[in-house]
């Protein structure tokens, strides 16, 4: 599995305008709406799922990354958005540090495996704090997409 | 002057476990399995076939991916490895995390 088996290019936010973790979340989830990822209608419901699993428990892992995600019926398959902040979002993360990029995922209700697949990859990627740094440099979704693809084809990046 | 008991350091407890819970090792499991293993002051490290992660990084557990059905190697080193590897193995194998397991979730969906 690659990023660009998952990540929505289309909701790329290289500027989070929110500075806080729900408006991150309405963002977030509002990107992967536009680009026609989520069905009608179920933007909203989403948003209020999101904001509730973290409130349940913060998934701001440290090293300044967040993964919120939800189980919805609206997608068929595992679908993501990625956000950074240049300025850093307070997630209650473990480590009490701000967030600086934010994975979105919104996983399909009866593929578990999907989900923990792309957890995976999310984290393998993201351990590294040159790819890190790489992300938090990017100015564009373009850069941000070629950040991703580069680590796709080169699993030493 | 250093007997066993005065190296504690040394011992080392293991134990293969099973993920039952249907949804596998996400990511309120994982950070249930490190409340635990960072109760103990031994090192804990987790493997599967491929990767050998620290049992007390949530963000490395999230790497294991281990889906239902995936046995993994749980090893402690360390004055209370025995009863880290105990406590560990109760969460997994018979608590599976608080969460269902594949023949419970038939049915009720």
């Amino acid at each position: 599995m690659g990023f660009a088996d998952f990540v929505c290019f289309e909701a790329i936010i290289p500027e989070l305008k929110a500075g806080d973790r729900d408006g991150a979340i309405v963002e977030l989830v509002s990107a992967l709406d536009k680009a026609g990822r989520l069905g009608k209608g179920n933007c909203d419901g989403i948003i209020k799922e999101v904001i509730k699993r973290e409130k349940e428990a913060s998934t701001g892992m440290g090293k300044g990354i967040a993964v919120p995600h939800v189980k919805h019926h609206a997608v068929k398959d595992v679908v993501a958005a990625i956000g950074v902040s240049s300025t850093g979002i307070n997630f209650s993360s473990l480590d009490k540090k701000p967030v600086y990029s934010v994975i979105l995922l919104i996983s399909p209700m009866d593929s578990p495996d999907r989900h923990l697949q792309a957890m995976e990859h999310v984290f393998k990627h993201l351990q590294k704090e040159k790819f890190r740094k790489f992300l938090r440099q990017s100015r564009t979704a373009e850069q941000i997409e070629g950040l991703l693809r580069e680590a796709d084809e080169n699993p030493q990046f | 002057m250093k007997t066993e008991q005065d190296s504690p350091e040394k011992l080392i407890a293991e134990a293969s476990v099973e993920i039952k819970n249907a949804d596998g090792l996400h990511m309120r499991p994982a950070m249930q399995f490190v409340d635990i293993a960072s109760k103990f002051e031994c090192d804990i490290t987790v493997s599967n076939d491929e990767n050998s992660v620290d049992g007390k990084s949530i963000m490395q557990m999230s790497m294991l991916a281990a889906t239902c059905g995936t046995k993994l190697k749980i090893k402690a080193e360390g004055a209370d490895a025995q009863e880290a590897i105990d406590d560990l193995r109760e969460l997994v194998e018979k608590k599976h995390f608080d969460e269902p397991k594949p023949e419970d979730a038939s049915g009720t969906a």
